[in-house]
């Protein structure tokens, strides 16, 4: 809502001296978001006046354009010679005229310049170029009794103003009017206040008005209407009435259109006008009938739906109530009876109709937050006798006013409900005076201490249904500065859980290792699972589709990290950084098959266990995952030594990384699974449940997201870790030597390390204290399709020093075991 | 090898003479004192005190002497040799100290010569600011509160008292699942975790809830569609607007250094009744560029103020909703941005940054922003 402080001063005795941005800052702390103080017409400076056209010369040019060389009295001894490109002005006019050094709006400084052989001194103004408005077909021309030449144009203008714009909350709708906010800026100023709504605009009410039927008095409960007879639609609306409208941001059209527009900007009361000539028979609000169709003043026709609220006469539908009117009544040039309509509409119902129709207007905004359910009579005739004032004709006897204004509710409080809810102590007088200010009747009732108060909101605050609204609005009108700052104590708390240490654990030790964090979006579309070569039946592809995705391209919920990391890595690779190391810690989204719809549940009371189950039942599965992507070198050339690339090896290890930050134990086993290399892919498994995948990316993959070859990548679910997470049971440290053996074995090259390793140890047994692969060799030594891994096998005993029989039987048991599980064949024996 | 002299021959001892003994003694102090380096201390000790040097054969001579003269002449051969066993313990000391800080010098190395290392990992900052700010409240016994993202409509309006019609909920700029009737939203706040909390337990309910939210404005130097937010809730008896503050004045100071002022101006939420906006007391300049052109402050933009977030007293339908006494209990919420406050506390200039994924803005972090 844009206001201009000149209009604000007919209701608000202002001081002269205060600012427009005082008056913000006192808006501002009482609740008020206003944006901006903009001084209008600040940017026209220098000698801008009146001047009376004394005589013009037409000169036809070569460019086929006919220029009028004037002679213009602007007050000074001798007139000045001014060359004008418009037309549309004769000798005698009063016009404003720029004098050489004057500055208009866009910076424009006005000089004395040589054009069409004559030195023109000044211009002749348009309203566009004095930024008053939009005509640029001709100069303006002001009525003789605007003034006299040499007068200062700005006053005659209403050039100079300040606008407030303030933003307004869905619960002030109140304040999209000037009304409501002088009433606001006179309280927050301690100032007096004068209603617009006057008493004596009562309009005269009889059954002689133009007859309306209300079918639905839920969706309209007052319709009011007054009709105007014999107004002159060539009559302009006045200059102090166009530039205001202009101010408050709309467009000044015709008398007509600009009185109704000013009343809504006044008094918050969205108003239509019929063209009475063109209404057929009695107005009747309804609903629609199904296939009913309505052409709009925007041009567009619509299909109406059963629920939008219509106002119709004998020929069907004229308008979508509170919404836009129709084309067929519309106000013309040509209209001299004027039907004015100003009534209620439910919130609701206006609401939907705007949305159904995605048409949004300065009647549905209003009517939307909630538009006062007792001015609708006045408001009419403020309309009506504007009209006449501008335009002449008459008001015709006898007003329509139908329906009455709901009963205001009534909230009945404990006097102290404002000092409780905000904290501090509040004399019942203060939030007795303050709810007067606000414009509501309190009536107190009970002892002296125990006081409660009755209270009846006003007509234009709707959002006053609640204590908590009552209590609102004293706190915030003795300002929230005054509010005490007091930490409120709680109770011992048990920190963070497992799964919260358990992610941050995993973002430091990722980062420890080199990995740097990213948070991609969620939005994938087909071509992600294309590209990551995903079978048709694979479980990734069932995707979470959004219904109003930000583009068509990506209109899916990711159910795999790697997508979003793999076009990050993308990104960093094509600004020049190839060697990467990524991971993202993040939700992924799986859909439920046959989920059901979620319940859209009541509010007044607490959902059962089943109707909160339901809920969920709705939910996808959103597991916390972690991934990396590493492409490059995983460590660059040095001094010391050559680069080493970022392998399937990294990725594997990324999991390991994990997997001991969790404190369980990753196993790890070949697999076959996309998007990784068939022959590069280990299944990672934690007590023999797969946790997730890891390896090099199929090359196929790497081509596809454009990055470097042999990129790796590692996804696992985290929460599967969790399920595995169990508190340490302490090692015994045995302060015995151990004894160290080294076997070398022969297995077919087929055998995964893991499994000789892991029948080395349980080959041990728990003599074993470690093992380590040190040394793997395939070549001309052993047959061919074999490959000979050593390992380092160290023992030790918590009790006692081992004997070399001891050690040599359990470096058998470990070799038998393999050799039992594998077909190990010691080598060199 | 000779064995002692039994035959008394004084006349014929000269090496025991006083001045023979001294000459020996200082020709062997002279070879010590003139080795340049240990291998020549070791000729020398082997010259002048090994079993052949002069002074240990005249020692042998000592028994041919008669008592008086043995006694005189073991004196002055053992001081001399003492002084020559002294003077190389000490020339050796001298050379091995010399040998030593030669070696260190010939060690010297280049420690401006990078290791080979892997390069470093960081975190995301928006991940470890949510951590922070976590970190303020669990130390004051409360705890972290989390919920779905894709989440139930009514957990994300109609329990927060954002009901259908509401300009609020169509304001909101929502991301819903299709088909759009389900009544699943991608959650457009962190609130439906407060609810959540609110159904799953009994107050006294103090939470956190960090987390990331959904809108569906397009990416730009200001808005994302994919952003941060963390908001608190507190549920107790006779919670109050002043509790609200004292809770706010401390996670400022908190976050951004003590002394802080904080300031609530009135506005509207659905879920909140009193509502407020919270603006911060400018970090940079306190207040202090507001009216002084000449010393402007990018962070404010010479306001003096930031805004920071949004609070208010919980509105009693909201607490209905999620099955709390309201007779009986009050609370207060509050909520703000993490990209806004990375942005204001770290000079975030885009927002694209945080969400782009380059490594050169997310190493610039570290481990702990
Ligand atoms: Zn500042």
């Amino acid at each position: 809502m844009r206001v201009p402080i000149s209009w604000l001063r007919e209701y608000v005795d202002l001081p002269a001296s205060i600012t427009g941005r005082e008056v913000a800052d006192a808006l501002i702390r009482v609740g008020l978001e206003v944006e901006t103080v903009e001084s209008v017409g600040a940017d026209v400076k220098g000698p801008l006046m009146l001047g009376r056209v004394l005589e013009f010369v037409e000169e036809p040019q070569k460019n086929g354009k006919t220029i009028r060389w004037c002679q213009v009295d602007v007050g000074a001894a001798e007139p000045r010679g001014i060359v004008c490109g418009a037309r549309n002005f004769a000798v005698g006019d009063l016009v404003v005229v720029a004098l050489p050094g004057t500055t208009l709006p866009g910076d424009f400084t006005i000089t004395a310049r040589k054009t069409y052989g004559h030195v023109s001194d000044g211009m002749i103004c348009s309203t566009r170029e004095l930024g008053v408005g939009d005509d640029h077909d001709g100069i303006l021309v002001l009525d003789p009794s605007d003034g006299t030449p040499g007068d200062d144009a700005a006053p005659v203008l209403h050039l100079r103003d300040e606008v407030l714009d303030i933003a307004v909350t869905p619960d002030r709708g109140y304040t999209m009017s000037v009304r409501g906010i002088a009433r606001e800026a006179a309280t927050a100023l301690g100032l007096a206040f004068s209603d617009p709504v006057k008493p004596e605009l009562a309009p005269n009410v009889s059954d002689k008005g133009y007859p309306v039927r209300v079918d639905d008095t839920a969706g309209c409960a007052v319709f009011a209407a007054v009709t105007v007879e014999g107004f002159d639609p060539a009559a302009p609306s006045p200059r102090w009435l166009q530039r205001r409208v202009q101010l408050a941001g709309m467009r000044p059209i015709s008398a007509a259109v600009d009185v109704t527009n000013y009343v809504m900007l006044e008094f918050g009361q969205p108003i239509h006008g019929y063209d009475r000539s063109r209404l057929a028979g009695p107005i009747v609000v309804r609903r629609a009938e199904p296939g009913e169709k309505l052409q709009t003043l925007d041009g567009a026709t619509r299909e109406l739906d059963p629920e939008d609220l219509l106002i119709t006469d004998d020929s069907g539908p004229i308008g979508l109530a509170g919404v836009m009117g129709g084309a067929t009544t519309e106000l013309s040039d040509t209209t001299t009876d004027v039907v004015i309509e100003a009534a209620h509409f439910d919130a609701v119902v206006i609401a939907r109709t705007s949305r159904r129709h995605k048409l949004s207007s300065e009647a549905s905004k209003r009517f939307e937050r909630g538009v006062d359910t007792a001015i609708q009579g006045y408001a009419a005739q403020r309309v009506a006798e504007l009209l006449v004032s501008i335009g002449g004709g008459r008001i015709l006897d006898g007003a329509t006013l139908i329906g009455t204004p709901p009963p205001a509710p009534q909230i009945t409080i404990p006097a102290d409900h404002a000092a409780r809810v905000a904290g501090y102590p509040i004399p019942v007088e203060v939030f007795v005076r303050r709810l007067e200010e606000v414009g509501c009747v309190v009536e107190t009732r009970g002892e002296a201490g125990a006081e409660r108060l009755t209270v009846t909101p006003p007509s234009w605050r709707p959002d006053l249904a609640d204590p908590n609204d009552l209590a609102e609005e004293v706190i915030r009108l003795e300002g929230y500065d005054t509010v005490p700052s007091v930490l409120p104590v709680a109770p011992p708390g048990r920190g963070l859980t497992s799964d919260q240490r358990l992610r941050r654990t995993v973002g430091r030790v990722l980062a420890g290792a080199g990995y740097v964090e990213v948070l991609a979006y969620p939005f994938v579309g087909e071509a992600d699972f294309d590209r990551l070569r995903l079978p048709a039946d694979d479980p990734r592809r069932q995707a979470l589709r959004l219904a109003n995705p930000l583009s068509e391209e990506e209109p899916l919920l990711r159910t795999t990290l790697l997508p979003g990391l793999l076009a990050i890595a993308r990104r960093n690779v094509g600004r020049g950084f190839t060697d990467l190391a990524l991971f993202e810690l993040g939700v992924v989204f799986r859909p439920r098959p046959d989920a059901p719809a979620a319940p859209r549940l009541p509010v007044d009371r607490r959902p059962s266990e089943e109707e909160i189950a339901a809920l969920d039942a709705a939910l996808p599965d959103q597991p916390r995952r972690v991934g990396v992507v590493l492409t490059g070198d995983r460590q660059p050339a040095g001094w010391q030594s050559t680069a080493r690339s970022a392998t399937w090896a990294d990725a594997i290890q990324a999991a390991r990384i994990v997997a001991e930050a969790a404190g369980v134990e990753l196993s790890v086993r070949a697999d076959e699974h996309a998007p990784w290399h068939p022959g590069r892919c280990a299944a990672l498994l934690v007590d023999g449940r797969l946790v997730g995948h890891a390896g090099e990316l199929h090359p196929k993959v790497v081509e596809a997201y454009g990055l470097p070859p042999r990129a790796a990548a590692m996804e696992l679910q985290l929460d599967r870790l969790e399920a595995s997470m169990r508190p340490v049971s302490a090692p015994q440290v045995s302060t015995y030597p151990p004894a160290k053996e080294d076997v070398a074995l022969i297995v077919d090259a087929a055998v995964p390390v893991a499994d000789v390793e892991a029948a080395l140890r349980d080959g041990v047994g728990d003599l074993l204290e470690s093992v380590r692969l040190f040394d793997v060799y395939t070549g001309a030594q052993i047959e061919a399709g074999t490959k000979s891994l050593a390992f380092a096998l160290r023992f030790r005993a918590p009790d006692r020093t081992l004997t070399d029989a001891e050690v040599s039987a359990a470096k058998q048991a470990a070799v038998d075991e393999a050799a039992r599980r594998t077909h190990a064949v010691q080598r060199g024996t | 090898m000779s064995g002692p002299n039994t035959n008394y021959d004084p006349v014929e001892v000269t090496p025991l003479h006083a001045d023979e003994v001294a000459r020996m003694r200082d020709e062997a102090l002279a070879a010590i004192a003139a080795a340049a380096d240990l291998d020549e201390l070791r000729s020398a000790r082997l010259a002048h005190a090994g079993d052949r040097s002069p002074l240990a054969l005249a020692n042998r001579e000592i028994g041919a002497l008669p008592p008086q003269a043995r006694k005189d002449a073991g004196m002055r051969i053992g001081a001399a040799r003492r002084a020559v066993n002294d003077a190389l313990a000490a020339r050796q000391a001298e050379l091995e100290a010399e040998r030593e800080a030669r070696i260190l010098v010939e060690e010297a190395v280049d420690v401006t010569v990078p290791w080979d290392v892997e390069p470093r990992g960081a975190r995301h900052p928006l991940t470890t600011i949510q951590e922070r700010i976590a970190d303020v409240f669990v130390a004051m016994g409360w705890e972290v509160a989390e919920g779905p993202e894709a989440e139930a409509e009514w957990l994300n309006f109609d329990a927060l008292n954002i009901p259908p019609d509401h300009p609020a909920r169509t304001t909101m700029d929502t991301f819903f699942v299709a088909p759009e009737d389900n009544g699943v939203v991608l959650r457009t706040h962190t609130s439906p975790a407060q609810a959540r909390t609110m159904l799953s337990r009994k107050p006294p309910i103090y939470v956190i809830c960090p987390g990331r939210v959904y809108r569906t404005d397009e990416l730009d130097a200001t808005h994302t569609p994919v952003f941060h937010q963390v908001e608190g809730l507190v549920v107790d008896e006779g919670i109050t607007l002043a509790h609200l503050k004292g809770t706010l004045d401390h996670f400022a100071a908190a976050m951004f250094g003590p002394g802080l002022k904080t300031r609530l101006r009135p506005y509207y939420f659905p879920f909140t009744e009193p509502s407020a906006e919270l603006d911060l007391q400018c970090f940079v300049c306190r207040g202090e560029s507001v009216g002084n052109p000449d010393r402007p402050c990018r962070t404010c933009g010479s306001e003096g103020w930031i805004e920071w977030g949004g609070c208010g007293v919980v509105n009693p339908r909201v607490l209905t909703a999620c099955g709390v006494d309201a007779e009986r209990y009050s609370g207060f919420a509050f909520g703000m941005g993490i990209e806004r406050t990375l942005m204001f506390r770290n000079g975030v200039e885009d927002m694209r940054d945080m969400v782009e994924g380059d490594v050169r803005f997310t190493r610039a972090f570290g481990w702990e922003s």
